[in-house]
């Protein structure tokens, strides 16, 4: 896929800075992700990879520089701001209560409530309404051998789980949506699965961050490859043109790119 | 027990296959059905081990037992203890313990009995006032719970001891007499009042433990804020991540829970008529017995809050049953022992349903 | 002087308890170490030891155990009561015979023991014992209740409404003083429960207090709704029992006994919800034990018994506003004067 130089980035970070203590986890990182493309952010542990995730999605708040959507400035606060934003998060540890429904995880914090009185004073949810969105998203991503929207999800696979991690994202998240480790816990089939799920959400359009350890899953699905090092992005590569040796070489440290840039 | 064993093998065996049989559903054991049925409605264990000591009893002591008199007393007697163990689910689902909610409970009993007889305040307000007092006293809970981020079992520890003080700090022991609180402010009583259909004895706080608990399933069931309930006693870090806010559910669960724990103390000046602050020293254990009995995880995020009106009548079942049969008072307390060892384990056996 | 001794070797503290026989009396104290610091009874014990520790000039400690039978909280008092030096502890033990060897160490370390209200098991473990005649509370008001039924008392339906399941010496004595006081064979005296007349419908725990008197109420009338003699092991716990007889409509043709002697109990002689009930004098009990313990401070002096008794009789009364022949009482106007709590 060509990826138009000249386009706007819709997700910017431009000089970040986080530091712990003396720990510096961000060191004036920049970071850009164009629309409709999947970026994947690689690099070894203790780069600083979900420090930069965190902060583009309001779980930390940088120190300094700045985050800008869609060409604003945006001060994310919490969790919930970045989402209100439409950058939907999928975390590694699919933040989903086990013992709920389907349903339930899908719109846990943002829940519909019926219309009128029972909706306005008992504060009552429109489960139907509930049922029927999470159904079709469900279905839209091809989801339905999951047979019952309100079984618990513990009851589901891992794979399954994810899938329902991914729709829920894939349902709210209007502008982004960022994939932490998708794969890390699942077995063959089921990474390749999921791996088609996120080809079919970015075929909708959203722009996808992935962070993944896992390179044959990252230069299959990569538009353009994000190589973090040392608290700030080394380079960004085409894995068109480059081979998984390469990147593991740059997040090593064992070879330096020529350019920041290397894609066309 | 060979089943269980077996049991486990299997789904440990199914478990692994599972990770390449991918989105693939398999056929369900008939001993899995019974697993998943369990798991899907967790009150059900609890209302067949009532239904079966209520037929036990039943056949043993016959129309002394099995009439709606004395089925209906059983409601009376549990009443108290399951209005505690209402608010005593709410705060468990949330992974939580509170262990002052017998003090919370007599220390609002005795504001309404005090503020009417030592001050003169009109019924209806003192009993506003005990409600307040009892809210604000689970506000607290919840607050150094949710906002300092102690340990529930700390924080109850430390305020049931504060709370039980400060109740026999401020009431210098006084018991206030049945017959001045009838003369004087007879709303204080309210709970007692009592009404009869047919030979079953019915009283206000019987009623109120009942529509308690159907009102408490329904907004656990079927709000927003009952999910979240749900969501942060299952995993905290995973309802925060979805956007619920964590510390003010947690607060307004504490604080609820305080207000039913008042309620239950205005309950209890209607069953025994007096004002005592001596009564309700072990509310928080037969509290927490209901619900663990009645099928709620202490690990949170689990059960029906039915549960736990089931856990308190089986409690009563018992004691009410085994008093007629003529047997020593400690035999109530070795089988609900029993109950409690066999409901945790029923607990934990369900769990293994996950996966 | 007293803290140069504390926490040093037996002898040296025995030493400190002669040495301060001799001294003025404002270096002598005493300990007060109670069941709870909640229940009336001990509070108002408490305010008398107080009064006449004031009057006498000696200091008093008070101490109480949590709950009813915490008996370590009382072991830990007895021991701070040794190392701070005290020259005698009043104690009404939670176990009877779990805080004995706690007694004996004080005792070997020259403190004066006296148990309040309670007996100890052996009862020969303190020094005195200062009580009521919990079995003559029992039978005055068993005897009442069989003259107030005259003939009918040979068809009585007696519920027992009992203390607790470990059958404390108290609960058993006034249990038992009832029966022999109504006229029933009580077989083995330091047992209730173990007794087959067929007037009694049977035995409920109460934990003394409201609510357990209204549920064991509830259980015996559903065993059998024609109870219409209840014996109660005190005052709060018939005052639920009365509510249970409430809301069952039999109030008015119940006859309830008990026994304390608190002002909410008398109150509700008078009000006629209970019939009669056995006065007891804590009070009374607390200064007669902080006197002995200065007197013997001063002079060594032992307590002695009440004639044909193991123990010092404090004294026990019965407060009803309807006498019958043969039993001595005393009307309500008299009780509410002397009443406690």
């Amino acid at each position: 896929m060509s990826i138009g130089q000249k386009r706007e980035p819709i997700l910017t970070g431009r000089n970040l800075v986080k530091r712990y203590g003396k720990v510096v986890a961000l060191d004036h990182c920049d970071f850009d992700l164009y629309p409709g493309e999947i970026l994947a952010v690689i690099g070894d542990n203790g780069a600083g990879k979900s420090t930069l995730i965190k902060a583009l999605s309001g779980a930390v708040i940088p120190d300094a520089g700045e985050v800008r959507l869609e060409g604003k400035p945006v001060h994310f606060t919490s969790p919930n701001d970045a989402r209100h934003a439409g950058i939907e998060t999928v975390y590694q540890t699919l933040a989903m209560s086990p013992a709920l429904s389907i349903t339930d995880n899908m719109f846990m914090g943002r829940e519909m409530r019926k219309p009128g009185f029972r909706g306005k004073w008992l504060r009552q949810l429109d489960r139907p309404a509930m049922e029927k969105f999470a159904r079709d998203k469900l279905n839209d991503l091809g989801l339905m051998t999951i047979q019952n929207i309100n079984q618990a999800v513990e009851t589901l696979s891992g794979g399954q789980r994810q899938g329902v991690a991914v729709a829920r994202a894939a349902a709210f998240g209007s502008r982004v949506i960022i994939l932490d480790e998708p794969t890390a816990a699942l077995g063959v089939k089921e990474s390749r699965r999921v791996l088609e799920l996120i080809l079919d959400v970015r075929s909708r359009g959203i722009p996808i961050i992935l962070i993944s350890h896992n390179m044959p899953h990252v230069f299959e699905l990569a538009d353009r490859v994000h190589v973090h090092r040392l608290g700030k992005r080394l380079c960004v590569i085409d894995p068109k043109n480059h081979s998984m040796s390469d990147a593991v070489a740059y997040m090593t440290g064992a070879k330096v790119p020529e350019t920041e840039f290397e894609t066309a | 027990m060979p089943t269980d064993t077996d049991h486990y093998e299997t789904s440990v065996r199914e478990r692994r296959a599972e990770a390449v049989a991918e989105f693939a559903d398999h056929k369900p054991s008939p001993l899995q059905r019974v697993q998943h049925a369990l798991h899907v409605t967790p009150a059900l264990v609890p209302l067949i081990v009532l239904l079966a000591s209520i037929v036990v009893f039943g056949a043993l002591l016959g129309s002394r037992f099995f009439s709606p008199f004395a089925l209906t007393l059983i409601l009376q007697q549990v009443q108290i203890v399951g209005i505690v163990a209402a608010a005593q689910s709410l705060v468990i689902l949330t992974a939580g313990i509170d262990l002052s909610v017998g003090a919370i409970m007599v220390l609002s009993s005795v504001v309404m009995g005090q503020f009417t007889f030592r001050y003169g305040i009109p019924g209806p307000v003192a009993v506003a006032c005990g409600l307040a007092v009892g809210t604000a006293c689970g506000f607290l809970n919840g607050w150094l719970v949710a906002r300092m981020k102690l340990p529930p079992f700390i924080v109850t520890l430390g305020t049931w001891q504060i709370f039980l003080a400060t109740n026999y700090l401020y009431s210098a022991n006084e018991t206030i007499r049945a017959q001045d609180i009838e003369a004087t402010a007879p709303i204080l009583q309210f709970f007692g009042a009592k009404f009869s259909i047919g030979g079953a004895v019915f009283t206000v706080g019987v009623v109120f433990m009942i529509t308690l608990i159907l009102g408490l399933g329904w907004v656990l069931r079927h709000t927003a804020w009952g999910r979240h309930v749900y969501a942060l006693g299952d995993d905290a870090e995973a309802a925060q991540l979805s956007g619920v806010d964590v510390k003010r559910t947690l607060i307004s669960v504490y604080m609820l829970s305080g207000l039913i724990c008042a309620f239950a103390g205005w309950a209890l000046i209607g069953r025994i008529g007096s004002v005592s602050p001596t009564s309700g020293y072990d509310a928080n254990i037969e509290s927490i017995t209901a619900v663990v009995i009645g099928g709620i995880s202490l690990f949170g995020g689990r059960g029906s809050i039915m549960g736990s009106l089931f856990g308190a009548l089986i409690v009563g079942v018992f004691s009410l049953g085994l008093r007629l049969l003529g047997a020593d008072a400690q035999w109530t307390y070795f089988f609900i022992g029993v109950l409690i060892i066999a409901a945790v384990a029923v607990d934990q056996w369900i769990r293994k349903v996950s996966a | 002087m007293k803290h140069l001794f504390t926490g040093t070797a037996l002898a040296l503290i025995t030493a400190a308890g002669a040495a301060q026989a001799e001294s003025h009396m404002a270096d002598v104290s005493a300990c007060l170490i109670t069941k709870t610091d909640t229940n009336p009874f001990f509070v108002k014990m408490r305010e008398g030891a107080q009064q006449a520790a004031e009057e006498m000039g000696i200091t008093l400690n008070a101490y109480a155990g949590n709950v009813d039978g915490d008996h370590e909280t009382q072991v830990d008092a007895i021991e701070t009561c040794i190392a701070n030096g005290a020259s005698g502890i009043l104690i009404t033990a939670s176990d009877t015979s779990a805080i004995v060897s706690a007694v004996t160490q004080a005792r070997d370390a020259g403190l004066l023991v006296i148990a309040l209200d309670t007996p100890l098991n052996p009862i020969d473990a303190a020094d005195a014992t200062f009580a009521t005649d919990n079995f003559l509370a029992g039978e005055l008001i068993g005897q009442w209740a069989a003259a107030k039924l005259g003939e009918e008392a040979a068809n009585a339906k007696i519920a027992m409404l009992d203390l607790g399941v470990s059958q404390p010496s108290v609960d058993v004595l006034r249990d038992q003083g009832f029966l022999t006081g109504f006229g029933i064979d009580t077989k083995d005296p330091n047992k209730w429960g173990d007794e087959d007349d067929p007037r009694i419908v049977g035995n409920d725990v109460t934990a003394g207090n409201e609510e357990g008197g209204r549920t064991a109420m509830e259980n015996l009338l559903a065993k059998d709704p024609e109870i219409n003699v209840v014996y109660t092991i005190n005052e709060p716990a018939a005052a639920g029992a009365y509510e249970a007889l409430k809301s069952f409509g039999r109030e008015n043709d119940v006859l309830i006994v008990s026994v304390d002697g608190g002002c909410p109990g008398v109150a509700n002689v008078a009000d006629g919800i209970i019939g009669a009930t056995s006065q007891q004098y804590p009070l009374e009990m607390a200064k007669l034990g902080v006197e002995a313990i200065a007197q013997y401070a001063e002079d060594g002096t032992l307590p002695e018994n009440t004639e044909g008794k193991d123990f010092y009789d404090t004294g026990v009364k019965l407060v009803t506003d309807e006498p019958v022949d043969g039993v001595d009482s005393i009307s309500v106007e008299e009780g509410q004067e002397l009443c406690w709590g």
